[in-house]
């Protein structure tokens, strides 16, 4: 792979300004991927709203085309496109899940989705986008099913984890779903069809037989978000302000990958990175939010000689 | 809440006498423990009418600062064992510190080793940045922190 021989930086090409709280989590928009289509990206915040930005195709440079806000009255922790890109979930503190349409240029809430009882942490869309995840404080899993005309209909109550739920994504292409918690485990929950019963069948811990990698002794605070790229790039971004970027080793052992540092951006903001996400097109940009209330837009380029 | 006071009879120490402190020549740029220190002993304790200093739950040597790294390690000793307010100090710890240090610093938080049952449960709490934010959105729990902050000045 090139990437390892070649003399690659991380560019800071953006810096955006406008939440007024710390930003929790960035989505690109996967129908914006494509070359010919102005790349467009959700951020979500501590100051109860989302921002969605687009890049100007005359400056190439993104500004802030909406602001979705007087719908959460607490943190927005996070949120997700529907893979078609026609929608955007957001899950807030408030016990809330959002879901939102761009209805010609202005951004609608057409459902809001309610059940638990206490902060909803993260919110995730299946492959098809036929499926909903949110997850939270109150330690459960809800599965939401998308119904006509913008309805939720919660499918699926999933308990298991002894403590807070603090993520959950699923599957690329299978509806399989994960979920990671404060009780240090991840569960995987799947079910026989699409009438049946969802149900854990298998928790990974520390010593489950499935872990291939860790990658210690990078950062020393909280990583707060990872992400891969269409190349296989690991991005990371952690509570000491830093970037890291990983790839799979050359000469890796064989009984499993193993990986190495490709690069770090150390102050790539003043604060804790909260999120990092690799822009899902052909482009290798990777949008960073902080702490510091910044969104930064990076680019990986070569650098010559 | 629970009814009644969890350690209803505390032991209250007497203030310790302040130094005044000479002009640091550095300027205010210089941040040492005992800087730190005076902002946070006279936190009320959110159970009793006394100061954090008073119960003994802090003390200056409770608080080392890397100033280079902008890193804040606040140690403190709940009263008893069971202390189920120990994370409503650590609360107010953070918030009078976010007050008082730019916002680039990093504070951890955390019980003496030995002072609590719960040790490795109450320190994890502490220092995850999520809890903490969705504690200070809770009405309740953000006005009782305001009152073991702000009480001396009503």
């Amino acid at each position: 792979m090139e990437l390892l021989d070649g003399n690659l930086e991380l560019k800071e090409i953006q810096n955006l300004q406008g939440h007024t709280d710390r930003v929790w989590s960035i989505a690109w928009n996967p129908a914006t991927a494509a070359a010919d289509v102005p790349a467009v990206f959700a951020s979500c915040s501590g100051d109860k709203t989302v921002r969605i930005w687009e890049a100007s195709p005359s400056t190439r440079s993104w500004d802030c085309k909406a602001v979705l806000e007087e719908t959460h009255t607490r943190t927005v922790r996070s949120c997700a496109w529907s893979p078609s890109g026609k929608l955007l979930a957001t899950a807030s503190f408030d016990a809330t899940t959002a879901i939102w349409e761009n209805v010609g240029g202005d951004f609608e809430c057409v459902s809001t989705l309610e059940g638990h009882e206490n902060e909803v942490k993260s919110v995730s869309w299946n492959a098809s986008g036929s499926l909903l995840a949110t997850c939270g404080r109150d330690r459960t899993v809800w599965i939401w099913e998308v119904m006509p005309g913008n309805e939720f209909e919660c499918i699926e109550v999933l308990q298991g984890h002894t403590q807070d739920v603090k993520m959950v994504q699923w599957h690329p292409t299978m509806d399989i779903l994960f979920s990671c918690s404060y009780d240090n485990t991840v569960k995987v929950w799947w079910s026989e069809d699409a009438e049946g019963d969802w149900s854990c069948v298998q928790t990974l811990g520390e010593s489950s037989k499935n872990h291939l990698c860790t990658l210690s002794g990078y950062h020393d605070r909280t990583i707060f978000s990872v992400h891969w790229s269409r190349e296989g790039i690991i991005a990371s971004g952690a509570a000491d302000d830093a970037i890291r970027l990983f790839v799979e080793s050359k000469d890796g052992l064989m009984n499993g990958p193993s990986y190495q540092l490709l690069l770090k951006k150390e102050k790539a903001h003043d604060m804790d990175v909260n999120s990092v996400q690799w822009f899902p097109g052909e482009k290798r940009l990777l949008a960073s939010g902080s702490d510091d209330g910044a969104i930064k837009i990076w680019e990986l380029e070569t650098l010559p000689g | 809440m629970t009814l009644g006071l969890i350690n209803a009879n505390p032991v209250v120490h007497a203030k310790k006498e302040r130094v005044a402190r000479t002009e640091d020549p550095h300027g205010d740029d210089a941040v040492d423990p005992l800087e730190i220190y005076d902002f946070v002993r006279d936190i009320r304790d959110p159970e009793h009418p006394y100061s954090l200093e008073q119960l003994s739950v802090l003390s200056e040597e409770s608080i080392t600062v890397d100033e280079k790294l902008g890193r804040i390690l606040i140690t403190f000793t709940p009263t008893i064992q069971h202390c189920s307010m120990a994370t409503v100090i650590g609360l107010c710890l953070r918030v009078k510190l976010k007050e008082c240090f730019p916002p680039h610093f990093k504070v951890d938080i955390k019980v003496a080793p030995g002072s609590h049952a719960d040790e490795k449960s109450v320190n994890k709490q502490l220092n995850d940045k999520e809890r903490v934010a969705a504690a200070l959105e809770n009405p309740n729990l953000r006005q009782l922190v305001d009152e073991c902050l702000y009480s001396n000045e009503l």
